[in-house]
């Protein structure tokens, strides 16, 4: 009788079981939606759902079906792409302007199914159409600001301790200070010791000149500073491109890569992306209802009415105390273990801040946020280029103290600390963007090219199956479920780790199969080997398995070399094919040793005597 | 069935000179069609936009050119794409010209001479970018190679991984070679396609290699070279079958995946095929030439043999 575990063969049921669980929601397929979000950021509710219904069938568009997802926005699903644009349409003339519509694609599976958790893999731009863009970041650009940014605040250090200089000079990642009298050096270096304590001061080559140089921590930290700004800007304009599923995403030391599924007018989102974010601090007014002055439309003298993130009105002074430029670093820093934001500002914010807060203490100081954009827009006939820009609060804190150029904002939670400190780096005077990378990829080539690569899967695995099941009888039989398995799987895998599919990941899933197979051909011919050495069937079966194992390891092994490089070397498309190549080597010497011997046991295991073995 | 029933009993090794003459053929004519033609590389390491445009109709391509060159794109290649109704348009990098205006012109173009056209895809890599892509796909080969070599090294004996080493390094130098001559765009998807050839071929290799391992130990008698032959034969079935069913499921790719996986497709064939023929003609020839004996492998003998394992 064939020997074989039992807890092998329960293992290889429960493995299959999970896989075909975790890769169910991807048989259902996917529809052509709509995702829709509310501009003011409030979730959408229940009635809702009615209200959209009822549209579109008064409209006499088809809808599948219309629901919430945790996130609150509204997803309408269609049969085909023109019910789909025609709701659109439709709902951009009803609401204009109130939401934020997305044209994407949803997955027929039942709405249970992603209550469990179990998703379907996400399908690759290549596969769904959309536009993938790369950002270089000019890091180099935001050192030689900070270091400009010092040189100001050298000389006006120096002029206030009334030390007179020749010259300050900035150059690379260094300031030069040449004073005119050599006597006052250590003057001068007291005066920028107590401006700012952490900055590195060397003498120079006479005693005249001082040094100060940024390490190379400074560097690094301020290099992180410019990538994190703008992938903060970035996300931020992105969603409110309305896309579903959006990728931002740092990408090596200064490339920030963005997906945009399902878009596909690349001068639009080009424009959008490439908007200019800037900080203001005002003061808040203590004295009028911002809510009465919303309501009768008339602001008091000298006030602005602004909108905060919630949508609530707060009113503010004309006067700007610091702008954005003025932002040197932000940073989420809870002190005393209260979440606080500590931001610094140049010489400049730092004295008018001293001014503001010298006469406010106990009053409410507010953060604007603004966004500009630049648009090409036709007046009669002609093309001008007109300035367009948002405006939040995004903070408003009382003024503790006086300070000057280094303050905290406190009083807020962890979360919001965070998102603060993201928002008012994002509105700092920002490293310069560059587009070096652009795709685009229509949606009729997606599709084209998620036909052809199941087709090619289709066919490969038909033929290859035909042939196993030819050429090993019963025994290429279970090499073919095997093999389905193993497609199983490898999608189970990618579902789990939510990896999207691209035309290389397919090309990845067939090259698989292929290779695959491989380890049953190596089992396979070991055992006929094994019965024309005279070995019984059942101690063939076990011989091939064994002798078998050492060759398929080290040649799995090797290809998985080749594969790791790939992932840690590749970027973009080839990502996703060596993903798939290094799990279907995983998978594949699992099923192809375990999978195919439990089956093998089920088929020879219960028969007390084998004379003849089917292959 | 069972096409291979009887044991063969090739002499694969007795004229192993000729063999090696003929590799060493392949590899100065790949790398002489290199030389001399170039590749055709892709805009992922040229840097450049790349537009592709389906028409209704077949559109004449000589007019599309004719087009371009008034707009001023006048270094565009134009070539269809698969079908005749689809067209890719390749324009080089320029010093200024954004990626969109250059799409919007030969979006314009396809128009003036269809108004159908249809705009399927477009991309564009900086020169920069291209230059960096090119940089970490050959860092991917270089490590790759180093890794497996040392793997190889650390599972067999070094006779054996030398052999294996400078048989992978002949495969992926045939597949560029087949590139250079074909004029067929080498882009980042060749690239993984040449590091899968990589990993494929020693895979063959390593079965050879392991069968040798095992029927060293048995064959106490007999000389190294009858033993690699007697290796090779046993799994010659098993190498036969393994890069036939491969190659017919990358067969399917070519065939029904469509112009893009084309040229990767055609990379994995070329190296299914070369890295069939170097398994057993080159690596356990030059592991042979390199003196390989029983004695190389008494201390680390089996070392990897199967524990409890199915």
């Amino acid at each position: 009788m064939h020997q074989f575990p039992a807890w092998k063969s329960w293992t290889v049921l429960v493995v299959l079981l999970a896989g075909l669980v975790l890769a169910l929601p991807n048989v259902f397929g996917e529809s052509p939606a709509l995702q829709l979000s509310r501009k003011d950021r409030a979730p959408f509710t229940e009635p809702a759902l009615a209200e959209f219904a009822g549209l579109l069938a008064g409209a006499g568009i088809a809808s599948e079906t219309v629901y919430l997802d945790d996130g609150g926005r509204l997803w309408l699903r269609f049969g085909d792409v023109p019910a789909q644009l025609a709701a659109r349409d439709l709902i951009q003339r009803q609401y204009e302007g109130q939401f934020a519509i997305a044209t994407t694609f949803a997955s027929r599976a039942p709405r249970w199914l992603g209550t469990l958790g179990l998703e379907p893999m996400s399908l690759g731009l290549d596969l769904r159409g959309g536009i993938y863009l790369v950002y270089e970041v000019d890091v180099n650009g935001a050192v030689t600001q900070l270091v400009q940014v010092m040189e100001r605040d050298l000389r006006k250090t120096l002029r206030d301790a009334r030390i007179q200089y020749d010259d300050v000079a900035a150059e690379g990642t260094r300031v030069s200070i040449r004073l005119r009298d050599p006597a006052r050096h250590d003057d001068a270096l007291a005066a920028i010791r107590k401006f700012d304590p952490q900055l590195v001061l060397k003498d120079g080559a006479t005693p005249a000149e001082l040094l100060t140089e940024l390490t190379e921590d400074q560097v690094r930290q301020r290099q992180d500073f410019a990538i994190q700004q703008n992938i903060t800007a970035l996300n931020n304009r992105v969603n409110a491109l309305g896309v579903a599923e959006p990728v931002v995403q740092r990408q090596g030391l200064n490339r920030i890569a963005v997906q945009l599924p399902g878009i596909q007018d690349a001068s639009e989102v080009v424009r959008v992306l490439g908007k200019v974010a800037t900080l203001e601090f005002r003061l808040v007014d203590p004295v009028n209802s911002p809510l009465e002055a919303e309501r009768s439309g008339r602001t008091p003298l000298g006030m602005r009415l602004y909108r905060q993130r919630d949508g609530g009105p707060v009113l503010l002074r004309r006067d700007i105390i610091a702008t954005g430029d003025q932002l040197v670093d932000a940073s989420f820093a809870p002190a005393q273990g209260e979440p606080a934001v500590s931001v610094v500002l140049d010489s400049r914010g730092g004295e008018e801040m001293l001014r503001t807060t010298r006469e406010n203490v106990g009053r409410p100081m507010a953060v604007v946020f603004i966004e500009k954009e630049r648009e090409l827009v036709e007046r009669d006939g002609r093309k001008v280029v007109v300035d367009r820009s948002k405006e939040e609060v995004i903070s408003v804190a009382t003024i503790r103290g006086v300070f000057s150029s280094r303050f905290q904002i406190t009083g807020l939670s962890a979360a919001e600390g965070q998102e603060l400190a993201k928002l008012l780096r994002a509105g700092a005077l920002a490293a310069p963007l560059y587009i070096v990378e652009q795709r685009l990829i229509g949606p009729s080539l997606g599709r084209d090219n998620i036909q052809r690569g199941y087709q090619a899967l289709l066919l490969g695995m038909a033929v290859l199956f035909a042939f196993m099941a030819v050429y090993y009888r019963v025994f290429g039989l279970v090499a073919c479920a095997v093999l389905a398995a193993n497609v199983v799987l490898i999608t189970a895998l990618l579902s789990l780790f939510k990896a999207a599919l691209t035309l290389p990941g397919i090309a990845g899933i067939v090259l698989t199969v292929g290779m695959a197979v491989d380890a049953n051909i190596l089992i396979f011919e070991r055992i006929r080997e094994e019965l024309r050495n005279g070995s019984s069937p059942v101690a063939a079966i076990t011989a091939g398995f064994e002798r078998a194992f050492s060759a398929i390891l080290d040649s799995n092994v090797t290809t998985l070399i080749a594969g790791i490089m790939l992932f840690a070397f590749g970027t973009g498309p080839i990502k996703g094919f060596a993903v798939v190549l290094n799990l279907g080597i995983l998978t594949s010497m699992f099923t192809a040793l375990v999978g195919s011997r439990a089956l093998l046991h089920v088929i020879y295991g219960r028969r007390r005597r084998v004379e003849r073995l089917a292959i | 069935m069972e096409l291979f029933h009887k044991a063969t009993n090739i002499r694969f090794l007795e004229r192993r000179r000729y063999w090696y003459a003929a590799s060493a053929l392949l590899v100065v004519l790949s790398l002489a069609a290199v030389a001399v033609r170039g590749l055709n590389l892709g805009i992922d390491f040229t840097g450049g936009v790349v537009v592709e445009m389906h028409f209704p109709r077949a559109p004449d391509l000589d007019r599309l050119r004719r087009t371009l060159a008034e707009t001023g794109l006048g270094e565009a290649q134009v070539q269809s794409f698969g079908t005749a109704q689809d067209v890719l348009i390749r324009v080089p990098p320029a010093e200024g010209a954004a990626a969109r205006e250059i799409t919007e012109q030969v979006r314009a173009a396809a128009a003036a001479i269809d108004a159908g056209a249809e705009l399927r895809r477009t991309e564009s890599v900086g020169p920069q970018a291209g230059r960096e892509l090119a940089e970490k796909g050959a860092t991917a080969l270089l490590m790759a190679l180093l890794f497996i070599g040392v793997y190889v090294i650390a599972r067999f004996q070094w006779k054996f991984a030398v052999g294996a080493i400078v048989a992978v390094l002949h495969d992926p130098i045939v597949v560029v070679g087949v590139f250079a001559l074909s004029g067929l765009t080498f882009d980042l998807s060749v690239l993984a396609a040449i590091l899968a050839v990589i990993g494929y071929s020693l895979n063959d290799t390593v079965v050879v290699f392991d069968r040798v391992r095992e029927r060293l130990v048995q064959m106490r008698k007999a000389t190294a070279l009858e033993v690699m032959d007697v290796a090779i034969n046993e799994t010659l079935s098993r190498t036969l079958l393994t890069s036939g069913t491969t190659a017919l499921v990358v067969l399917a790719l070519i065939a029904f995946g469509g112009p893009a996986l084309r040229p990767f497709g055609i990379a994995l064939l070329t190296g299914i095929v070369v890295g069939t023929y170097s398994s057993i003609y080159v690596a356990g020839a030059l592991a042979l030439d390199l003196g390989l004996s029983q004695r190389d492998l008494m201390a680390p003998e089996k070392r990897a043999e199967v524990d409890n394992l199915p």
